[in-house]
C-alpha cells in the first residue's frame, strides 16, 4: 500500500472512531437517561440535542439556508466566510513567518541580540491576543489601514513565535565541524547562512510553519471581532453562539469549517516540504511543539 | 621551503577561571614542504588543538604559528590548506559532486570549471561514477575518500587531517591509507594528520611527533626512515616493526601514572 493511501485511510479510521464514539455517547446518555450505565453517577456532558447534536443534523444545517427564506445555505456563507478569514490568515501567516525567520538569522548571529530581545519573544506571547487585538484595531484605525490588513497583523502576531524558535534552532543544527569547514574556506557569513545554515534549518522550520499556519488562522478568527468585521468566521462563529440554544448545530457547523479551512491551510504547507524535502530529512511536527515548549518553559 | 612553524606555542582554555586547561605547552614544530607528519599521543594530549591552531580555528595563548611564512588567518583566508575531520561532513542535501563544488563555489569558481574540477578530484578518489549520488548513499570510507576530493579541489598546498580514517574498519582503513599516499604523492601536498593509531601513522608518515597530555607537549619526533613509496609490503618489513616499536616505546614514556 502506498504511503498517501495509507495516511489517508488512517485519517479516515480516526474520523470514523472520533463519528462512532460521539454518537455512541450520545446514544448511551439517552438510554441511561443521562448516567453512566448501571450507577446513579450523571455524564460530564449530557446528551440532549442541545449540547451535543446528532452529526447528521450538523451535517443537515450544513445544507440548509442559513436564514429563513435566504438564498445561500449555511456550508456557502461559511465558507465564503472561511475564504475571507483566510485572506487575513495568510497575509498573516507571510508577515509573520518574515519576521520569525528573520529574528532566528538575527539571533544565531548576534547573541546579545537573542539575550536582549528573547525574553521579549517568550513574553508576546504570553499576552492574551484578546487583549492585544483592540489596542491594534485603535491604532491602525487612525492611519487608515485597510480593516483586513489589521487582522493580519494580528494573526501573524501569533504566527512569527513558532517560526523564530525553530528557525533559530534549524540555523544552529549543523555540526561543529560543518561551521568548522566553513571557515577553513574563509567563507563570508552570508555563504555560511545560505550554504550551510539556511539548508540545515528547512526540516525545523517546516513543522513550525505548520504550527504557524494553524495560528494564523486562530489569530484573525480572534482579530475580526475586535476589528468587528461582519464577513469572517469571527462574527459567524460569535453569531452563532448567541444563537446556540436555539440551532445548537450551527455552532457545531462552524468549528467544522474552521478546523477543515485549518487542515487545508496546513495541508498545503506539508505539500510544499513534501516537494523540497526528501522522505529522510522531515522531522515530526508534534515532537517539535513539544521541544518548543520545553524550550520556552526553560528561557 | 618550510610550510608550517611553530615556535613556543602555548594553548590555554578558559584562562582565569575554575575551567583553566593548559591544552598546549611549548611546542616547537617545524615542517618541511612535501612532508607527512603524524601527530600521535593519548586522548586530551592536545594534537587536535595543534592542528586547530594551524587553521586558525582557535588562536593560540602564546607563542608564534606560520603557515607558509604567514599568520594563520592570512593563511586561511588565502586557502592554502584543506581539511578532513573523522565525521566526512558531507552537506546532506547536497550530490556528491555538489559537495565537492563547494570550496570552489565559495571561491566563486565559474560552473564549468567547478565541474571540471570536481571531476578532476572525484576521479582522484576513484568516485567519478557516484557523481550524482547523495552522501547516503555512500559507505563511510566512500564519504571520507568524498571529504579528502573537497578538501583537495582547490589545489591546497596542505592537507590537515584529524583523524580522518579513525571511524572506519580496519580494512577500509588500511585502503584508505594506500590511497591517501598515492595522493600524496600525486599532488604533492604537505600533510598534517592527527591519529590514534601507531601503525598507521608509521605506515604514512616521514615523521611521527609524539605527543604528552596535561599539557600537551612534544615529547619526541621520530623520524620514519622507511623506503619510499610504501606499498603493500611495507607493513612486513622488519624496518616497520622496528618503527613501530620506537614510536610504542616513545608512547610508553609519556603515559603519566
Amino acid at each position: 500500500m502506498s504511503r498517501p493511501l495509507r495516511s489517508g485511510l488512517s485519517f479516515l479510521g480516526i474520523l470514523i472512531t472520533l463519528a462512532l464514539l460521539w454518537e455512541g455517547y450520545k446514544f448511551m446518555g439517552q438510554t441511561t437517561g443521562g448516567t453512566w450505565p448501571f450507577t446513579e453517577l450523571a455524564l460530564p456532558v449530557r446528551t440532549n440535542e442541545r449540547s451535543m447534536p446528532h452529526l447528521w443534523d450538523i451535517g443537515a444545517a450544513l445544507l440548509r439556508p442559513a436564514r429563513r427564506g435566504g438564498d445561500n445555505i449555511l456550508l456557502v456563507i461559511l465558507l465564503q466566510a472561511a475564504l475571507f478569514t483566510f485572506r487575513s490568515a495568510f497575509l498573516g501567516f507571510l508577515i509573520g513567518s518574515t519576521i520569525g525567520f528573520s529574528l532566528g538569522v538575527l539571533f544565531v548571529r548576534s547573541s546579545m541580540a537573542e539575550r536582549g530581545l528573547m525574553p521579549y519573544v517568550v513574553a508576546s506571547q504570553t499576552v492574551p491576543i484578546l487583549a492585544i487585538a483592540p489596542i491594534l484595531v485603535v491604532w491602525a484605525g487612525r492611519a487608515s489601514v485597510p480593516k483586513w490588513v489589521v487582522v493580519a497583523v494580528i494573526s501573524a502576531y501569533l504566527a512569527f513565535f513558532p517560526v523564530a524558535i525553530n528557525t533559530l534552532r534549524g540555523l544552529r543544527s549543523p555540526e561543529a565541524t560543518a561551521s568548522e569547514l566553513m571557515r577553513s574556506y574563509a567563507a563570508n557569513p552570508n555563504q555560511v547562512l545560505w550554504k550551510l545554515q539556511v539548508p540545515s534549518a528547512l526540516p525545523y522550520l517546516f513543522p513550525a510553519l505548520k504550527v504557524a499556519a494553524t495560528a494564523s488562522i486562530i489569530g484573525a478568527i480572534v482579530g475580526e471581532l475586535p476589528a468587528s468585521m461582519p464577513d469572517g468566521l469571527g462574527r459567524a462563529i460569535l453569531n452563532f453562539a448567541a444563537a446556540f440554544s436555539a440551532a445548537p448545530e450551527k455552532l457545531f457547523a462552524s468549528i467544522v469549517v474552521a478546523s477543515l479551512l485549518g487542515v487545508v491551510f496546513v495541508g498545503l504547507i506539508a505539500l510544499a516540504e513534501r516537494m523540497l524535502l526528501p522522505p529522510a530529512r522531515r522531522i515530526d511536527a508534534t515532537a517539535v511543539q513539544l521541544h518548543q515548549k520545553l524550550e520556552a518553559s526553560s528561557a | 621551503m618550510t610550510a608550517l612553524e611553530l615556535h613556543g606555542v602555548d594553548k590555554v582554555f578558559n584562562e582565569g577561571s575554575d575551567g583553566r586547561v593548559e591544552a598546549l605547552r611549548g611546542i616547537n614544530l617545524s615542517v618541511e614542504s612535501g612532508e607527512f607528519i603524524s601527530l600521535i599521543g593519548p586522548s586530551g594530549c592536545g594534537k587536535s588543538t595543534l592542528l586547530r591552531l594551524v587553521a586558525d580555528l582557535l588562536p593560540a595563548s602564546q607563542g608564534r604559528v606560520t603557515v607558509n611564512g604567514k599568520p594563520p588567518r592570512q593563511a586561511r583566508l588565502d586557502r592554502d590548506y584543506g581539511m578532513v575531520f573523522q565525521s566526512a561532513t558531507l552537506l546532506e542535501w547536497r550530490k556528491i559532486r555538489a559537495n565537492v563544488e563547494l570550496p570552489l563555489e565559495i571561491m566563486g569558481l565559474s560552473e564549468e570549471d567547478r565541474a571540471q574540477r570536481a571531476d578532476e578530484m572525484l576521479n582522484l578518489v576513484q568516485l567519478e561514477q557516484f557523481a550524482d549520488h547523495y552522501p547516503w548513499q555512500l559507505s563511510g570510507g566512500m564519504q571520507q575518500r568524498v571529504a579528502i576530493a573537497r578538501a583537495l579541489a582547490f589545489s591546497p598546498s596542505i592537507l590537515l587531517m584529524d583523524e580522518p580514517f579513525g571511524a572506519l574498519d580496519e580494512m577500509t582503513r588500511e585502503r584508505m591509507q594506500m590511497e591517501l599516499l598515492q595522493i600524496w604523492a600525486e599532488t604533492d601536498t604537505t600533510i598534517l594528520f592527527v591519529t590514534h593509531s601507531i601503525p598507521e601513522a608509521v605506515f604514512l608518515s616521514t615523521r611521527v611527533v609524539i605527543m604528552s597530555p596535561r599539557p600537551g607537549e612534544i615529547t619526541e619526533i621520530v623520524e620514519i626512515d622507511l623506503p619510499q613509496p610504501r606499498v603493500f609490503e611495507t607493513r612486513e618489513d622488519q624496518r616497520f616493526f622496528a618503527q613501530l616499536t620506537r614510536v610504542r616505546e616513545g608512547l610508553r614514556a609519556v603515559e603519566k601514572p
